[in-house]
C-alpha cells in the first residue's frame, strides 16, 4: 500500500516533467541561455514546483509532528555549507550546462531507449557510486 | 528556438510540487531524484522498494502523458563526448552537493534552507556560463 504512493508520486513527478517539457534538453538548455534564444518557460515550473511544495509542506508540519506513514519530518537534512556544497554545486552546472540533463528528466526519458540518454544515466550512476565511495 | 510555454510550465511544476508535497506529508521524505537514484545501490530491501516504486512511476509518468498528446523529446542532439563528460560531471556534482535540480532547487528552496538555495544559485549560474561558453566555440570542441 505505501509503495503504491511511492509509485504514484512518481508517475505525478513523472507527468509534470513532460507536461513543462523539461525532460527536453534543448527547453532546459535554451532556458539557461538569456544571452540568445532565451526561454523563460522553466521558471515556471520552478515557481509552480517551489509554490506548491513550500505552501503544502507549511501548513501540515504546522499541525502534525509526523508523517502519515509516521516518520520523523526532515530527519538527516544537513543545514552545513561547506567546500563539498560549493564545488559541487559548481560540477552539476557543467554537466547540466554541457548537456541539458539533469537527474530526473533523464530518468523520465528511459522509456524512449534513446542510447545517448541511457549511457547518459549509467556514467551518471557509476560516477554517483565512485563520489559516495570516496566521501 | 522553443516556443515559451508559461502555462504548461507552471501546470508542470504545479504536478512536480505535488509529487515532492506527497512524499513529505506521507513518508516525511526529500523528493530529490539524484538521492533517490543513488540511494538505490544498497543492501536495504526496504530502501530499494520504495526508491524502485518511484523511479519506474518516473519511467511511467511521461508514457500516460503521451497519451495526452505530451511527448519526451526524441531528437537528443547531444555529441558522445558530450553525453559522457555531462553523465561524469552531474554523477559527481550531484553526489558531492547532495542534491540537485529536485532535492536542492525544488524541496530545499521550498523549505527556505539556506544551504539548498547557495547551491541553486551556483549551480544555475555555472550552467548558464557553461550552455553560453557551449554555444561560443566550446561546442565545437566536444
Amino acid at each position: 500500500m505505501k509503495l503504491l504512493v511511492y509509485l504514484l508520486a512518481g508517475v505525478i513527478f513523472g507527468i509534470g516533467l513532460t507536461i513543462s517539457q523539461m525532460v527536453d534538453p534543448m527547453k532546459v538548455l535554451n532556458f539557461l541561455s538569456i544571452t540568445e534564444s532565451w526561454d523563460p518557460s522553466l521558471a515556471f515550473v520552478m515557481v509552480g514546483a517551489i509554490g506548491l511544495f513550500s505552501i503544502s509542506r507549511i501548513v501540515f508540519t504546522k499541525n502534525n509532528k509526523v508523517s502519515i506513514f509516521g516518520d520523523v519530518i526532515g530527519q538527516k537534512i544537513s543545514s552545513v555549507i561547506d567546500k563539498k556544497l560549493v564545488v559541487g554545486s559548481i560540477l552539476f552546472g557543467v554537466g547540466w550546462g554541457i548537456t541539458g540533463l539533469c537527474p530526473g528528466p533523464a530518468v523520465a526519458n528511459i522509456s524512449n531507449l534513446d542510447p545517448k540518454i541511457l549511457v547518459f544515466i549509467l556514467v551518471m550512476i557509476i560516477s554517483m557510486r565512485i563520489s559516495h565511495r570516496l566521501k | 528556438m522553443t516556443e515559451f510555454t508559461p502555462v504548461a510550465g507552471l501546470v508542470g511544476g504545479l504536478l512536480i510540487g505535488l509529487s515532492a508535497a506527497m512524499l513529505l506529508i506521507f513518508a516525511g521524505r526529500i523528493a530529490g531524484i539524484s538521492g533517490i537514484v543513488n540511494g538505490m545501490f544498497t543492501r536495504d530491501r526496504k530502501e530499494i522498494l520504495w526508491r524502485g516504486a518511484f523511479v519506474v512511476g518516473l519511467i511511467i509518468g511521461p508514457v500516460i502523458a503521451s497519451n495526452f498528446n505530451y511527448s519526451l523529446p526524441t531528437n537528443i542532439e547531444m555529441t558522445w563526448p558530450q553525453v559522457i563528460l555531462g553523465g561524469i560531471f552531474v554523477g559527481l556534482g550531484t553526489n558531492l552537493a547532495n542534491g540537485c535540480t529536485s532535492g536542492h532547487g525544488v524541496c530545499g528552496i521550498g523549505r527556505f534552507s539556506s544551504r539548498s538555495i547557495i547551491a541553486t544559485a551556483i549551480f544555475m549560474l555555472v550552467a548558464m556560463i557553461t550552455v553560453w561558453l557551449m554555444r561560443n566555440g566550446l561546442g565545437e570542441l566536444l
